[in-house]
């Protein structure tokens, strides 16, 4: 490998990101509990048409049947469904609102991310024209994305817009009656994205859900639905990339991608949900489904970083169909204080010389739990089916624990599956050595850390890595010494 | 420049140091010899900030300012640098990113910005020219698969990069092949300065061939037995430290 003055000069760039993130505006909301007129009711807020009202009530009759899975390695008080509001709509700021009743802990963070007074008066919607400002900016996108024929807008406009392409893939890789929990975002979701890449169409930029979300003022139960036609192309990314302190205890999407023939779908997350506090007190649950459909010759790639959220149960999964089809699944899961995360993926391989590659780097503090759990499966005609998968766990401090739960179901005897696991520690002589250049031992951590997460990092798109880096340093800080 | 008075340090109650008085002033050149364990790499360890040992009594102060009170990363933004004997790995983290961090970082703490990238383009090829660095070696994983020698270059590297007030040169020569060993020597007296020190600690008489002492000390026990001239180590290598040993002792 060579290493040109370029590189050189590449690595040495300070690249400065723009943060330009927003969160959620006050709400009103429904009365709270679970029923089929809620059901209707949000389907009837959101005017759509009958074989949409139709469509959940079906799944909210597969909900009622169906039970909490607990096989995750998780501990957590179940929520209580009926104690759940599951509709929000967006509000205006409160006018009399100032930063001085925010919480000190968060704006000490925001310092830290570099946010300035302004974006952080905007992330607390103190004053907030931002939504305004980011239709505007949707607005600029989206007349680029019309030209090529790309279709990119909140799911409920989709449903009346578009509707026959809904009806045709909605449901198709993620059934509502899928899991409980996609059964209960197929019942109740209330807003999503939807973005259909026309054939032979390469999209011309990184779509996002960040503004979608200032749009829509997202609830709890987002439902994603990316289309990439033949021959066509798109990098979607997704997350609350501001560190929101999202006060819903329950976080349940369903994201269901769909790659055509020679299609390919590059889909990023960053997953920064409030982990809850030092004592484990609060949190997100995140019960989050995703799958992506691989016909001939396409590929999915899933990436994901994840710091936030007190219980993360999420395996974004491949099923590789078609013939030559590719899956790949690259992941940063990181659990600090209590935090509990059980995440990892499935490759489902059914196609001739399908591919993936799954690269899984855990890291865990204080007292955390850290799981990778992931299925490669060969199905029986999968001819000349490959999996390589490399699991490495980072532990700091002596009261977390890294797990590794690999499941293997090979039905062809083609099939060439390759599994590496380590696991490591951060030891004092690295920090020491750190302290001793200079570096002080936070900046330490996040350069070890960084370092063991290089992989999966170099992934992302270049503002998103940034700002991963960045999340890395701020969610594990204090977790040693 | 760094003045050592009376020092004792322990770890986990044991007495390592036991009265160690040294001066090094700037300009100079100490080496610092002695056999197995008598104390030379943990005298390195208590300059530079290790906080596994405990400093019992006595003093350390760089230009006047006690260094006792002070982290590990601040004794480095004074200009302390230690250049280790078993270098550590990092994986993931490139030699260049690592010393773009840790350039940046004492920049910082002396109320300046970042480095500019051609700034410390120029730095890293002027370094790396003077050492013989091969460019790929920038690249790779800090210590990482690298060799003995590889890893003792790395910390001269570093060491350059960082131009340090006082480098305390750990066992270097260990693990160098005589190329290798001519290469870090060179590196090291070009950078030899009237403005900066450089205390190197070493087994044999061999490193000091090439990087000539101003005085060379012999530590047993815990304590400078014996101080001279670089003819001091000549005497050494010829007598060996039994001869230190039976001296002390009487």
């Amino acid at each position: 490998m060579a290493y040109t003055e370029e590189e050189l000069k590449k690595e040495l760039e300070t690249k400065e990101y723009e943060y330009g993130f927003y969160t959620d505006i006050e709400s009103d909301t429904f009365p709270k509990g679970l029923s089929e007129d809620i059901v209707r009711a949000i389907s009837k807020k959101k005017n759509e048409p009958e074989w949409m009202t139709e469509w959940r009530l079906e799944a909210f009759r597969g909900w009622e049947k169906m039970e909490e899975p607990e096989w995750a390695n998780v501990h957590y008080e179940k929520p209580d469904f009926q104690a759940i509001s599951y509709y929000s709509a967006p509000k205006a700021a409160d006018p009399n609102k100032s930063l001085e009743d925010v919480d000190p802990d968060l704006l000490e963070m925001y310092r830290k991310l570099g946010i300035s007074v302004d974006e952080q008066k905007k992330l607390q919607n103190v004053a907030v024209d931002i939504v305004v400002d980011s239709v505007s900016v949707a607005t600029t996108f989206k007349k680029t994305l019309a030209e090529k024929g790309i279709i990119f807008m909140p799911i409920s406009e989709a449903i009346q817009e578009h509707p026959e392409l809904v009806k045709k893939y909605m449901g198709t890789v993620v059934p509502t009656t899928d899991n409980f929990y996609a059964a209960l975002n197929s019942a109740v979701f209330t807003d999503g994205s939807f973005c259909y890449i026309p054939k032979g169409v390469k999209c011309p930029m990184e779509l996002s859900t960040y503004f979608r979300i200032n749009e829509g003022g997202t609830g709890q139960f987002e439902r994603t639905l990316v289309i990439a036609d033949e021959g066509s192309y798109v990098s979607y990314l997704e997350g609350c990339t501001a560190p929101s302190r999202d006060e819903n205890q329950l976080h349940a999407a369903v994201v269901e991608l769909i790659a055509l023939d020679d299609a390919e779908i590059k889909y990023s997350t960053v997953q920064n949900w409030f982990p809850g506090n030092k004592e484990g007190k609060g949190g997100v649950y995140n019960f989050v489904t995703k799958r992506g459909l691989c016909e001939t010759n396409s590929k999915i790639s899933w990436t994901q970083v994840e710091t936030g959220s007190a219980v993360t149960w999420k395996y974004p999964s491949c099923i590789l169909k078609g013939n030559n089809s590719v899956g790949e699944f690259y992941s940063i899961a990181v659990t600090n204080n209590f935090q509990q995360a059980d995440t990892g993926t499935k490759m489902i391989h059914l196609g001739k010389n399908t591919k993936s590659t799954i690269i899984s780097k855990g890291i865990s503090a204080g007292k955390s739990q850290n799981s990778y759990r992931g299925l490669v499966q060969i199905g029986s005609r999968a001819e000349n089916a490959r999996n390589f998968s490399q699991c490495d766990s980072l532990l700091m401090g002596n009261e977390c624990g890294a797990h590794t739960f690999p499941y293997i179901e090979a039905k062809n005897r083609t099939a060439q599956i390759e599994h590496e696991a380590t696991t490591s520690k951060i030891g004092e002589d690295q920090i020491f050595y750190c302290n001793q250049r200079g570096i002080d031992t936070e900046k330490a951590i996040a350069l070890i850390v960084n370092g063991f997460s290089k992989e999966v990092l170099n992934k992302l798109p270049m503002e998103f890595a940034v700002e991963a880096q960045k999340l890395l340093e701020i969610s594990l800080e204090g977790s040693v010494g | 420049m760094l003045e050592i008075k009376d020092l004792h340090a322990s770890i986990e109650d044991k007495k390592i140091l036991n009265g160690i008085n040294l001066k090094v002033n700037a300009g100079e050149v100490h080496a610092i010899m002695g056999p197995n364990g008598s104390g030379k790499s943990t005298l390195a360890s208590v300059i530079a900030g290790k906080e596994e040992f405990e400093i019992k009594k006595g003093s350390l102060a760089l230009d006047g300012e006690n260094l006792e009170d002070l982290d590990p990363e601040e004794r480095a933004h004074k200009g302390i640098f230690l250049s280790f004997q078993y270098p550590v790995e990092i994986p993931g983290v490139s030699v260049t990113n690592f010393m773009k961090t840790a350039i940046n970082a004492s920049r910082k703490a002396r109320g300046l910005e970042d480095m500019p990238a051609n700034q410390m383009l120029k730095l890293i090829r002027e370094k790396s020219e003077m050492l013989e660095i091969d460019r790929k070696f920038l690249s790779r994983s800090l210590n990482e698969g690298f060799s003995g020698g590889e890893k003792k270059r790395n910390e001269i590297f570093q060491m350059a990069m960082l131009e340090p007030k006082l480098a305390i040169l750990d066992e270097t020569d260990s693990g160098l092949d005589i190329d290798a060993l001519r290469i870090v020597a060179n590196g090291v007296n070009k950078l030899r300065g009237k403005d900066n020190a450089i205390i190197v600690i070493t087994h044999y008489q061999r490193l000091l061939e090439y990087i000539v002492p101003d005085f060379v000390h012999v530590l047993h026990d815990g304590k400078i037995v014996k101080s001279g001239s670089k003819e001091l180590a000549l005497e050494l290598e010829e007598k060996g430290y039994d001869w230190i040993k039976q001296e002390a002792i009487v």
